[in-house]
């Protein structure tokens, strides 16, 4: 629904947006501001790298992949390897939850592992000591894998870590060890971690363990992390609805799991940006199709449920899945009911991640507020655009750099779980197979997508627009307060979640309410800064 | 059990650091940076590194931390980032307009060899620094000290390259800030006030990271120390250094270039330092200490007096940055408690024979260590062997505490899971009395939690 207030004529924000710039940067930053049409969607400039000197969201290939996609791995013993810092950072900061079913079962997420590399390491290399290191991994804990990080100087000075690993797996024959040469200085964001760690996912651990896994619906949860608890409540879901959950990438996920996800029969792909990799390379080895899903938004779950039975075609399935969402709807329509009065005709926007900018649009059109403006951090033009500009997109030199995995049908395990006439059947019904239509088609007419927004184009769009809520990140959590405007954390939901799936949904509906009419944004104004609060005779003569 | 693959065997290891009790050099320097008024840092490495730093420093204060990046590519990294840093000057003037661009550099930038002098100074050469406006730099490579190392770096860079003389003296001190709080830094100008001794503190980074919601987002906020401050320090009588490892160095600089004396001191945390600091700043001052001071004073001695039968004999142990450690212990022995593990990730010698000089004689039984391997890992293992009472440090120590059911302190940086530490301080004597306070109602609230129903106590 519309919301009742005049916006301002996008065009004429772009011009706002970038007129403060030198030519050259006012030039690039037009190219990735642009003014939607869902019915034409035009190009977006994205995936680009950022201008030095400009105050951006993004962070580095190393946060992506070993923070992003292996971070929630909880039986790995994951050693960065470089200087202190980045295996610092990365340490806890997520929120990525994982629930062991024991007191002996393996549990790392709460440790912090590095080489601290130093001086000499740098001037006569690092591998010994990443050598000790591991060694020392692996008499303290006996993990099943060690898994090894490389940080900026690691492949500058030409350390081998794959070549370590190999030499340390094969020396303790009972712990697999492997790599990623995830450098922060790679590709032009966190996107390049997300692909390095879904090959060297793809070409370490998935595959391993050839045991037919059971159950009749089985699926691999891909691109969820489990932030918040996001992934217990779709387990819960998928629990309810009958559907074997094979593996998770990666959130509250075990090792033995991801080994054994090719035996499953469907992926569903929640963040596209971080793991679509995943999907096209076990379609391709194991003949599993990969279909978007999106269980951020209650109508979205529901959607995403039945599209989950329509692809297993059981009818069983479906009429379980629609008990489920029988079950669970009310709870959810009763608080959108008691909320939606408040939050109806309040505007959004959403500037995060490399999907989630697309995903909340649906939770707050539940609530009856508009986005504005959204756009991602590290996105690629597909996530924007749709799958199928892919082939039109330029490969430049920055992506080129990220090795492209050259995979083929396995001879024994290839097995393809739909025939192409059944996917194509499947596509008629509007499941996204091997497809994801991105987000510009879901956004009104005329709002605005803006790539790697900047900090000073995030200001200028708050002062325009006065949003009721700006959805981001920590770093930009507090400047955005500070202009009056909450903002909404949707890397790490403000230490709040789940916001998937139906309790997820209930959840968001009422963060969002509290924080939208929360008093604290009429309390800025000092009584005597308010207009009109002139002092007044402070006492009488009698 | 959240540390539950930790032993109590303790192995001596030398390839792997588990829960380090450091971070890295660029962020110390990018704190200090903020410290400038009008200042904005730049970290020249990868976008990675200024995320992280920004993000940890944001979720440190709930303060908007603004910084740029050279934002490299793999191209940078093998050509050399000149270009990048060129550029990023270019934008930054024009684009956020600081009056202040302070580099520091990374693992990256450092691996490769770049020169932030050289290139700062090319720069200037080509015009894109533009008239009135600095640039200034710190070389603060990842790969050796920590966090405390660059943040030395960058206040030393401050001193360093913005200090003039005149050839006058003035009448003032200068106070180098060791890495404290801008609540810290607020109640070291109150009590030199309070003093009536004139100082330049540097840096300062109250009125920045504890800004006041306004409706308006401040880029620069009204604090930090201001370049014609910074010019000053050349002038001054003399300079006080507040921390031997993250402030000494700045006053050497000063003494090196303009030959104006200085004295180390210790952070002023707890009572026996702050009256160091308090003899110390008179004397450099030529002022007297006034009654209100001795009886701040006085007010702290009262209460430790008042309550030592629930502080002596309790054992701590304690993790964080040398200059807050070091008068910590001292002040911890003063409380007449046992501090008796005590890990620093931070290097350095200084440190060691400084904590050696107050252990050595009143608890040389405490385990203690630090720079490689002095990590929260082996911290916990000696925990396991000797259990203590109390555990005093940065918020990763909740997961130890919560594992050993110890009642636990949030001190030194960072604090990310509790607010409190940018707006009341730790320093002087009223920062001494939120110290007591703060382990008086840890420890009886334990003794409260766990007392057993007919010795459950009302008054204490």
């Amino acid at each position: 629904m519309e919301a009742n207030r005049i916006y301002p004529d996008p065009a004429q924000v772009r011009e706002e947006l970038i007129q403060k710039y030198p030519v050259k940067v006012a030039k690039k930053r037009a190219k990735s501001i642009i003014i939607n049409d869902p019915e034409t969607i035009p190009e977006v400039q994205a995936n680009v790298r950022t201008v030095p000197g400009i105050i951006t969201q993004r962070g580095c290939s190393y946060a992506g992949c070993k923070g992003v996609v292996l971070g929630p791995t909880r039986d790995i013993v994951n050693i960065t390897h470089g200087p202190i810092g980045c295996s610092f950072y990365s340490w806890l900061t997520r929120r990525n939850q994982t629930r062991t079913e024991s007191l002996k079962d393996e549990n790392y997420i709460p440790y912090c592992f590095s080489t601290d590399m130093q001086e000499e390491n740098i001037v006569f290399g690092g591998e010994k000591k990443l050598k000790v290191a591991i060694q020392e991994a692996y008499d303290l804990f006996h993990p099943k894998s060690i898994a090894i990080f490389s940080t900026c100087p690691v492949g500058l000075i030409g350390d081998d870590v794959h070549a370590a690993a190999k030499e340390m797996r094969e020396k303790f024959g009972d712990c697999n060890v492997f790599g990623f040469s995830c450098e922060g200085y790679r590709g032009v964001s966190q996107s390049a971690g997300h692909h390095i760690a879904n090959n060297g996912v793809f070409k370490h651990m998935v595959g391993r363990d050839n045991t037919p896994s059971e159950g009749k619906f089985k699926l691999n949860l891909l691109g969820e992390y489990n932030i918040g608890g996001d992934a217990f409540e779709i387990e819960r879901i998928f629990e309810k609805a009958g559907l074997t959950l094979v593996s998770s990438f990666s959130g509250n996920s075990t090792v033995a799991q991801i080994e054994n996800a090719h035996t499953a029969d469907l992926n569903v792909i929640l963040c596209h940006r971080s793991i679509n990799y995943m999907g096209d390379m076990m379609e391709t080895k194991y003949g599993i199709p990969w279909m978007k899903v999106n269980f951020v938004g209650a109508e979205s779950s529901a959607k995403s449920l039945r599209k989950i039975a329509e692809y297993f075609g059981d009818a069983e399935l479906k009429a379980r899945i629609e008990a489920v969402i029988a079950e669970e709807m009310p709870r959810v329509k009763a608080v959108i009911d008691e909320i939606r009065p408040r939050t109806e005709g309040k505007t959004a926007m959403l500037f995060v991640g490399g999907s989630r900018a697309h995903h909340y649009q649906d939770l707050f059109s539940e609530l009856g507020m508009t986005t504005v403006a959204a756009g991602y951090e590290f996105a690629h033009r597909d996530d924007y655009e749709g799958r199928n500009v892919l082939s039109s997109i330029k490969v430049d030199a920055d992506s080129k750099n990220i090795e492209e995995l050259k995979v083929t049908a396995d001879p024994v395990l290839y097995n393809p779980r739909k025939s192409e006439a059944e996917l194509e059947a499947l596509r008629e019904k509007g499941l996204e197979i091997n497809g994801y239509e991105g987000m510009m088609k879901q956004m009104t007419k005329k709002s605005l997508v803006v790539d790697d927004l900047s900090h000073y184009e995030s200001e200028k769009l708050i002062e325009i627009y006065k949003p009721d809520i700006f959805c981001a990140g920590i770093k930009e959590k507090y400047v955005v307060q500070k202009m009056g405007v909450p903002l909404k954390q949707l890397h790490s939901y403000d230490y709040g979640g789940p916001y998937t799936g139906f309790e997820g949904a209930v959840n968001f509906y009422r963060d969002i309410d509290r924080m939208v009419g929360n008093p604290v944004w009429k309390l800025i104004k000092a009584p005597w800064e308010k207009q009109g609060a002139e002092l007044e005779a402070s006492y009488v003569t009698q | 059990m959240l540390l539950r693959h930790t032993s109590s065997e303790v192995k001596a290891r030398e390839g792997l650091t588990i829960n380090p009790a450091k971070t890295c050099q660029p962020i110390g320097a990018m704190y200090a940076a903020l410290g400038i008024h009008g200042c904005l840092p730049h970290s020249h490495g990868s976008q990675g590194c200024c995320s992280y730093h920004r993000s940890t420093l944001t979720r440190h204060y709930k303060e908007p931390v603004m910084a740029a990046t050279s934002s490299f590519t793999e191209g940078a990294s093998v050509f050399g980032g000149q270009s990048n840093l060129l550029a990023s000057i270019e934008t930054i003037f024009s684009v956020y307009e600081p009056d202040i661009i302070a580099v520091h550099s990374t693992c990256l930038s450092e691996t490769i060899g770049d020169d932030l002098q050289q290139i700062t100074k090319k720069a200037k050469d080509d015009g894109k620094i533009p008239e009135g406006k600095y640039v200034i730099y710190a070389s603060t490579p990842s790969f050796i000290g920590s966090h405390i190392t660059g943040y030395a770096n960058m206040v030393t860079g401050m001193a360093e390259q913005f200090s003039e003389s005149t050839g006058e003296k003035k009448n003032q001190v200068n106070v180098v800030a060791g890495w404290m709080e801008p609540s810290d830094m607020r109640e070291i100008k109150r009590l030199s006030k309070e003093l009536d001794v004139k100082i330049v503190l540097f840096p300062d980074t109250s009125d920045v990271l504890d800004a006041p919601q306004s409706g308006k987002h401040v880029f620069y906020p009204k604090g930090g120390t201001t370049v014609a401050e910074l010019k000053s320090t050349g002038d001054s009588l003399s300079t006080l250094a507040l921390g031997c490892v993250s402030a000494e160095p700045a006053a050497i600089a000063l003494e090196k270039k303009h030959k104006v004396p200085f004295e180390t001191i210790d952070m002023p945390i707890g009572l026996t330092a702050t009256d160091r600091f308090i003899m110390a700043l008179s004397k450099a001052g030529g002022v007297s200490v006034p009654d209100e001071i001795t009886a701040e004073r006085g007010r702290l001695v009262d209460v430790i007096a008042d309550m030592e039968q629930y502080l002596h004999g309790k054992k701590v142990a304690l993790f964080g940055d040398p200059d807050q450690l070091i008068p910590l212990t001292e002040f911890l022995l003063d409380l007449n408690m046992k501090p008796i593990h005590i890990v620093s990730g931070t290097p350095g010698q200084r440190f060691e024979k400084r904590m050696r000089q107050i252990l050595d004689e009143r608890s040389p039984e405490t385990n203690f260590k630090n720079g490689l391997q002095a990590d929260m890992f082996l911290l916990h293992q000696w925990m396991k062997n000797e259990p203590v009472d109390l555990l005093i440090g940065n918020t990763y120590g909740k997961y130890m505490a919560r594992d050993e059911d110890i009642p636990f302190i949030r001190f030194g940086f960072p604090i990310l899971d509790r607010i409190g530490h940018s707006y009341f301080p730790n320093v002087g004597y009223s920062g001494g009395l939120r110290l007591v306070e703060k382990i008086l109602s840890a420890l009886m609230d334990r003794q409260d939690r766990d007392a057993l129903e007919e010795k459950f106590e009302l008054v204490m």
